[in-house]
């Protein structure tokens, strides 16, 4: 069995104990934590927009021509219906956007966690044309140590960090927004 | 894919790739370009230093209890409801990875990036059972096509010019002809393996991290071609390296701080996915490979090696690397940290690797879990250098000349007659120096001799 | 302070004015210089070879002959590097350790020891400087161009009408990389040659850096070529060689 073979060479190669180092706490960097959010997250190429009123308003004066509209958020938006873990992802590839709530936000990168219960089915954070991820102020932490702190991803099962659009540079180098993924991220910051 | 060569030649290699002067150039300065915004990244986050130090002991830490990680992850990742399968070498995973599929009448599988299969030959190895591969990475899936290994860790195409990517797409997915345009590429692409992702019947990733701990693990993509495979398919394989493992969800905060910022300047991938339990109705199976693994570890002084994250940076700052091009190192993993990897597991065939390099130490640098890599290149030499290499000539050649260096009435000798010489051979016979540099103009005196004169002047 | 001047193999045989220069210019700045009869090299191009072993003789010679001094001094960043971190090769003793702690590149011995408001030298041009990786290595813990780690520009910035030129690439070898120059001829000669082209687009008069064979291999280049630009080591600069 290769099991209890390698096991074997591994104890009779292993190096003598080292310890384990704790993780300092590091200073909170200067300027505001929201305002370095939304600079990582439009850095990723992603959009934040400040959400003043309810989300189906934003819809419809952001994404007027957005045919099929999908969301998971508390609040109901008009013309759009609810995945679940069940729908099936051909339902999630003809989306135009989907909503649904982050659960925190990392200001050093601009990345949201999404898990995924927020998201229903997991390919619904992978499929559309355009998320939207709704997050609180209250979300963001400084860097990714914090978030681990908070989060956990154990327990979420399948679980996300989304900073920005998919992209590549693949090819000579030259960034494409929406290389498999969603070409628009969007976070709405209330 | 052509059969590799019995041993690489890296000069003869660097050689050929730097006969395209103008393609040289490019193909430095695209990642020289990669390299500043590694630069601007790091120093963007004022601890960098402590984290590099983190990451490294960490690192240290879990290699000297792999073990007993390997164990916890194991339990807690069946927990989950994760399938876990060891490998101890290429076969073995490349068997293993077979019979998953067989069993799930797997016919067409989409994959995601992935060192260790390339590392294994996994793609020739279905393919001659009839399995349908698709590498789904832009940059994987270029070199797919155009039949060649991956030439760098994080940007597999970067050897490529647009012109002749827009024409194997022409040739291969029907594009316009003279299209090279990279969105118009990528679009093409895009439209191509989004089908695939819908067929495929299961979906091969790489872990980037697992987590002892939690018994989950953790892959980084900008494209999301991870996520697009394993979301949709009904089985998800994930093959790993042992020294994939690290101890705490905690740690991951570390190694992704370092991560991207070190591969590709970007402060986090898009898209950094973490699985802890299998989708409803999916079947997840973990294979821990060791193919070599084990044994390096017990190579003192090279086992920090197996610190490494796959982040690419070495290649970007190696000043050869980035003048000769990823297939010259002739292996599956190009640069520095190819060049301390690959003699471990043939130290025959990748004798010239730890010799491709002046010792500058810039991979070392910029090493973000801190591999001593010059360190370790030099050691090889030693080690390759006990081992024969440049055959007995070479050897009794240092041999005489360690005698000359170090007898001082030999050693005046010596350069008396090399500073003759210099003076009287034609300046372009002197061999590889003379070709293409002058030497220096021979004084009439070496300084010992004039410091001698000065002296019993005074 | 009693200063033993350790002249690499290379600069002995081929380029003694280097030599000479830093002689001088630690003479200049109060030191009492000795040049130990009968030293030879430390066994640095065998050792980057793969060849400890015959390496260890030109070590041995090398502990012996600098045995005791207070302070070795070196002009190159290489040679030194090569002590301070493998002479261990001739036994790894106190003396040897002594030895390889006290063993420094002429501009960091400078920077770290001596009162250099007593350089008073000027040197009217426009200078590109070569950041020698193995001279910017020892002690070093993270980026090499981080603040502190390079004292040589701050050396050059104390001579009078000199013009330190802006390169693209501060810090990229020139690619000598000793027998490398030879096994990899290719690639070291297009190194040499990009840094080369980076240094005369710049304006460059004169290259400067603190490591001959550096210069050796970028001298060469441009001399074949033709091209308009001098190669001095950081101690003629310093030392009011013009």
């Amino acid at each position: 069995m290769s099991r209890e073979r390698i096991l074997k060479r591994i104890q009779r190669n292993r190096p003598p104990a080292v310890a384990l180092p704790d993780v300092p706490a590091f200073a909170p960097p200067s300027g505001a934590r929201r305002a370095r959010f939304i600079a990582a997250v439009e850095e990723a190429a992603g959009a934040v927009v400040p959400l003043e009123g309810d989300v189906g308003a934003w819809v419809q004066r952001a994404c007027p021509d957005a045919r099929g509209v999908a969301a998971r958020l508390d609040e109901a938006v008009p013309g759009a219906w609810r995945p679940g873990p069940d729908t099936p992802p051909e339902a999630l590839a003809g989306l135009d956007l989907f909503l649904c709530k982050g659960t925190l936000g990392v200001a050093e990168n601009g990345a949201v966690w999404v898990g995924e219960a927020a998201a229903g089915r997991r390919a619904a954070l992978f499929l559309p044309e355009h998320v939207v991820l709704v997050l609180p102020c209250t979300a963001l932490v400084d860097t990714m140590h914090e978030a681990y702190r908070r989060l956990d991803v154990r327990a979420a099962g399948f679980g996300v960090f989304i900073a920005g659009p998919s992209k590549t540079a693949d090819i000579a180098q030259a960034l494409v927004i929406g290389a498999h993924g969603p070409r628009r991220l969007t976070v709405l910051l209330r | 894919m052509k059969p590799p060569p019995a041993s690489t030649d890296h000069a003869a290699a660097a050689s050929a790739f730097l006969a395209d002067e103008a393609r040289a150039g490019w193909h430095d300065r695209a990642l020289w370009l990669v390299r500043r915004k590694r630069d601007r990244a790091a120093a963007a986050v004022p601890e960098w230093e402590t984290l590099r130090t983190l990451a490294s002991a960490v690192k240290a830490h879990t290699l000297s209890r792999l073990d007993d990680y390997l164990l916890q992850f194991e339990a807690q990742a069946r927990a989950n409801g994760f399938v876990v399968h060891w490998a101890e070498n290429a076969d073995v995973h490349n068997a293993l990875v077979y019979d998953l599929l067989c069993r799930h009448g797997a016919q067409r599988i989409v994959k995601s990036k992935s060192m260790l299969t390339e590392e294994c030959g996994l793609n020739p190895y279905l393919e001659a059972r009839g399995i349908e591969v698709v590498d789904t990475d832009l940059g994987e899936r270029i070199v797919q096509l155009s039949g060649e290994p991956p030439s760098h860790l994080v940007m597999p195409a970067i050897h490529r010019k647009k012109e002749e990517i827009g024409a194997l797409f022409h040739a291969q997915m029907g594009t316009p002809e003279g299209l090279s345009d990279p969105a118009a590429l990528t679009a093409a692409a895009r439209t191509d393996l989004r089908a695939r992702f819908f067929r495929a019947d299961a979906a091969l990733t790489g872990v980037n991290f697992a987590v002892a701990e939690t018994g989950g693990f953790v892959v980084c993509t900008n494209e999301g071609n991870a996520d697009l495979g394993v979301h949709l398919a009904p089985l998800h394989i994930a093959s790993m390296g042992l020294e994939k493992i690290i101890p705490k969800a905690e740690h991951l905060g570390i190694f992704l701080r370092l991560l991207a910022r070190s591969a590709t300047g970007q402060a986090l991938t898009v898209y950094t996915s973490h699985f802890h339990r299998p989708a409803p109705g999916q079947a997840v199976h973990l294979v821990l490979v060791d193919n070599g693994r084990t044994a390096h570890l017990g190579r003192e002084g090279f086992r920090d090696a197996l610190k490494c994250i796959r982040c690419g940076a070495c290649l970007n700052t190696c000043p050869v690397y980035r003048r000769s091009g990823g297939h010259s190192y002739g292996a599956v993993i190009p640069g520095p940290i190819g060049a301390v990897l690959m003699p471990g597991v043939d130290p025959e065939r990748y004798a010239s690797l730890p010799f491709a390099s002046t010792l500058c130490g810039s991979c070392t640098d910029v090493c973000p879990v801190r591999i001593d890599l010059h360190g370790q290149l030099y050691r090889w030499r030693q080690v390759l250098g006990r081992r024969g290499r440049g055959g007995a000539s070479k050897k009794w050649r240092m041999r005489l000349a360690g005698a000359v260096l170090s007898r001082p009435r030999l050693y005046r000798m010596a350069g008396a007659t090399l500073r003759f010489l210099l003076r009287w051979l034609p300046r372009r016979a002197l061999g590889p120096w003379g070709r293409h540099r002058e030497w220096p103009d021979p004084p009439a005196e070496r300084f010992g001799t004039w410091y001698e004169k000065q002296r019993r002047r005074s | 302070m009693n200063v033993a001047l350790f002249v690499p193999c290379y600069i002995d045989q081929f380029y003694p004015r280097v030599a000479v220069a830093t002689m001088r210019l630690l003479e200049r700045l109060g030191c009492t210089v000795r040049f130990p009869k009968g030293q030879t090299c430390c066994g640095q191009p065998m050792a980057n070879a793969g060849f400890e072993d015959a390496a260890r003789p030109a070590a041995r010679h090398f502990a012996e002959t600098f045995a005791g001094c207070d302070y070795v001094v070196a002009p190159s960043g290489s040679c030194v590097l090569h002590v301070r971190e493998h002479l261990d090769l001739a036994g790894d003793t106190a003396a040897v350790r002594h030895l390889r702690e006290r063993t420094f590149e002429l501009c960091r011995f400078l920077d770290r020891f001596l009162d250099l408001d007593r350089l008073d030298v000027s040197f009217p041009h426009r200078v590109g400087y070569h950041a020698a990786c193995h001279g910017l290595r020892p002690g070093r813990a993270g980026e090499r161009m981080a603040p502190g780690v390079d004292v040589v520009r701050g050396l050059l910035g104390r001579v009078a009408g000199l013009t330190l030129v802006a390169l693209d690439r501060a810090e990229e070898c020139c690619g000598f990389g000793g027998a490398f120059a030879v096994t990899e001829e290719a690639v070291s000669v297009r190194m040499g040659r990009d840094r080369l082209r980076d240094h005369l687009a710049h304006g460059a008069e004169v290259i400067t850096s603190t490591d001959m064979s550096c210069l050796m291999h970028l001298e060469g280049l441009a001399r074949r070529q033709g091209a308009p630009v001098r190669f001095l080591h950081v101690a003629e600069i310093l030392n009011g060689n013009r």
